[in-house]
């Protein structure tokens, strides 16, 4: 169940040293801070998680998403056949004992293409997250700490890029740089670092006026240690919270721009690409575009229920 | 009121012209030119057939030059012929598309803001009732799930199991009901969440006690005291949610076959159909910002507290 908050605290860990967010499965050893917010902090964490244990849906959520991410780990074992056989004298075959959920317009087996399929989805979805996070956290952060005219020209930029329709330029960029799940990872995370980057100021502003951090630098602390060992712990939550719900984001952007054809090459399956092309023959042969359009809608709902949990866990006056 | 409105209209130029400005930028950038042939893996043209054409299109001269030209004809409501459907002129063909496109989405934002209205006060009434978690499930399903995946599910529901309307096509009102509700699911998931959220908070303020305590019924009550002060939070959201309906508009128009201007977004932007891209990203834009303008002032309308 925690895997997904694992795998989107390594990349919030990243930014801010390991054993940051150790804590959020137990408690939270912090040697340097002082007794009190170590004490605070280890609780939040813990009455985080048992919130989210008694919530069932997000508990449900959080299942399949460990599932989809074993899936997307194990699935050259998983998959039947490789997701490029083909076979031509079994072509749009509906769901058969040989083939569980039939075959494509090129005989491939739709099965094990789906397989494959949670794992472009399950990259995208967490990995993007990093990019966005590595280039979001920091701008925020210095724009909100820093303040003055760095921070005027920051929020100028992160507004300029706020107002353009977002898919839109994603959809621009994947067309400049040519489709690739490298290409995707850098379109998303061009331009997916803006909300949390204005999260990460707005916390960064409200948290550097209050006293613990005036304390901080009365005892001699220095830029990088205020920031990063005091206010950036702090401002997790928001934070965590977002990129919970950036995951479901990058999955639905990526089925988005393979559905359009910009996103994976071919033959690589994606969810997206194979629901842009079984559309098209949706009267003659359904399978080809239900199965892979369940996949999707599965892994949102998950990851969005599971997201719902963890943002009334970590924050329940949000609720 | 005058002054803002004329301040913001005004403000659409710069706005307008940045956006050109990255657009432009953004696209020149891409490496392929509108010069290479359309049809993969096909022999490039001559040279001096792409040097003439350059040259017919102006794509010879130096950007700034070209950028310039580009804007002193788009101020007069020229953007020229498409590079892509050669014989035809870029106004052209948004003024045939952009209408229904505009229809589209109009008819989703109608049925979402009155489906998404009634979830959300059903929902905040019958809180942690029966309706309470159907309208919930439902505003969930309308925002976790991408709107392609929704048209296979309608498609298939009420096209093959229950013929209730066509696959696709743009013909008469019949066709438009699936894709409306295609489009509309979304923003009607938003809209209900906010409404239930905000309701919720609106029943229990004093006012909607003292309502109550003056003997009016519960009809009165909901609608005439409640509503009114928990629809200002969800017109804060209308402005977003023209955005989210417009790009929605091409996933939903591709598979309904609708012939919209969805289309060119993608189509435009893969062909390097230059004149296209920017009439659409533009047209999309002045769309948006005018939108957004509107919902402001409407936000002054609905909460007098507001003054401009």
């Amino acid at each position: 169940m925690a895997s997904s908050i694992r795998a989107s605290d390594t990349s919030v860990g990243r930014e801010l040293g390991p054993s940051r967010l150790d804590g959020l499965g137990g408690p939270h050893p912090r040697s340097d801070a002082k007794g009190v917010s170590a004490a605070r902090s280890s609780s939040l964490w813990r009455d985080g998680v048992r919130r989210l244990r008694r919530n069932r849906l997000a508990v449900a959520g959080g299942v399949v998403v460990v599932l989809l991410c074993l899936i997307a780990i194990f699935a050259d074992f998983l998959a039947p056949l490789p997701y490029t056989k083909t076979n031509f004298s079994r072509l749009n075959e509906a769901p058969t004992r040989a083939y569980p959920l039939g075959t494509d317009q090129l005989g491939r087996d739709l099965l094990s293409r789906m397989i494959y399929g949670a794992r472009v989805s399950m990259l995208v979805g967490l990995g993007a997250q990093v990019i966005v996070v590595i280039i979001g956290v920091p701008i925020g952060a210095l724009s909100g700490y820093v303040g003055g005219r760095t921070d005027l020209v920051l929020t100028r930029f992160v507004d300029v890029m706020y107002a353009f329709p977002r898919l839109l330029f994603v959809i621009l960029v994947m067309s400049m740089l040519g489709a690739g799940l490298t290409n995707i990872f850098i379109a998303i995370g061009l331009t997916g670092w803006v909300g949390i980057a204005r999260q990460t100021r707005a916390q960064v502003l409200a948290i550097k006026e209050k006293e613990f951090v005036d304390g901080a630098r009365a005892l001699g602390a220095g830029f990088g240690r205020v920031l990063g060992r005091h206010v950036m712990p702090n401002a997790l939550t928001p934070i965590i919270v977002a990129v919970t719900f950036g995951i479901p984001e990058a999955i639905f952007t990526e089925a988005a721009l393979s559905f359009i054809g910009v996103g994976i090459n071919p033959p690589t399956p994606s969810w997206g690409q194979m629901v842009g092309e079984g559309q098209q023959y949706i009267r003659s042969y359904w399978h080809l575009c239900v199965f892979p359009s369940i996949a999707i809608a599965v892994t949102m709902l998950s990851f969005v229920f599971f997201g719902d949990g963890v943002r009334d866990a970590l924050d329940p006056k949000l609720k | 009121m005058f002054h803002y409105v004329l301040s913001r209209l005004l403000w659409l130029l710069p706005t307008l012209l940045a956006m050109a400005l990255v657009t432009f930028l953004v696209m020149h950038a891409t490496p392929g030119s509108p010069l290479d042939p359309v049809s993969e893996g096909a022999n490039p043209l001559s040279p001096e057939a792409q040097k003439n054409l350059a040259k017919y299109y102006g794509l010879d001269r130096p950007l700034y030059e070209q950028f310039a030209i580009f804007v002193s004809k788009a101020v007069r409501g020229d953007f020229g012929y498409s590079f892509v459907y050669k014989t035809r002129t870029v106004q052209e063909i948004i003024a045939e598309t952009f209408p229904i496109s505009l229809l589209l989405g109009s008819m989703a934002l109608v049925l979402a803001i009155v489906g998404g209205l009634t979830l959300g006060i059903l929902a905040a009434v019958y809180q942690n009732r029966t309706w309470d978690y159907v309208s919930v499930s439902l505003a969930t399903v309308g925002v976790a799930v991408p709107n392609f995946v929704l048209a296979v599910f309608l498609i298939i529901l009420f096209s093959f199991v229950v013929p209730l309307f066509p696959t696709g096509g743009w013909d008469s009102p019949r066709n438009w009901v699936l894709p409306t509700v295609a489009l509309a699911l979304a923003p009607m998931g938003i809209i209900a969440r906010f409404t239930r959220a905000s309701m919720l908070e609106v029943i229990r303020a004093d006012y909607t006690l003292t309502a109550r305590a003056k003997g009016l019924g519960e009809g009165p009550v909901i609608f005439k005291h409640a509503l009114k002060n928990a629809f200002i939070p969800v017109v804060t959201l209308l402005g977003p949610m023209f955005a989210a309906v417009g790009t929605g508009s091409f996933f939903v128009e591709a598979i309904f076959r609708v012939p919209g201007m969805g289309r060119f977004f993608v189509l435009s932007m893969t062909g390097r159909d230059y004149p296209m891209i920017m009439a659409v990203v533009l047209t999309y834009g002045a769309f948006l910002a005018v939108m957004n303008l509107v919902v402001d002032l409407l936000y002054g309308v609905f909460d007098p507290r507001i003054r401009y």
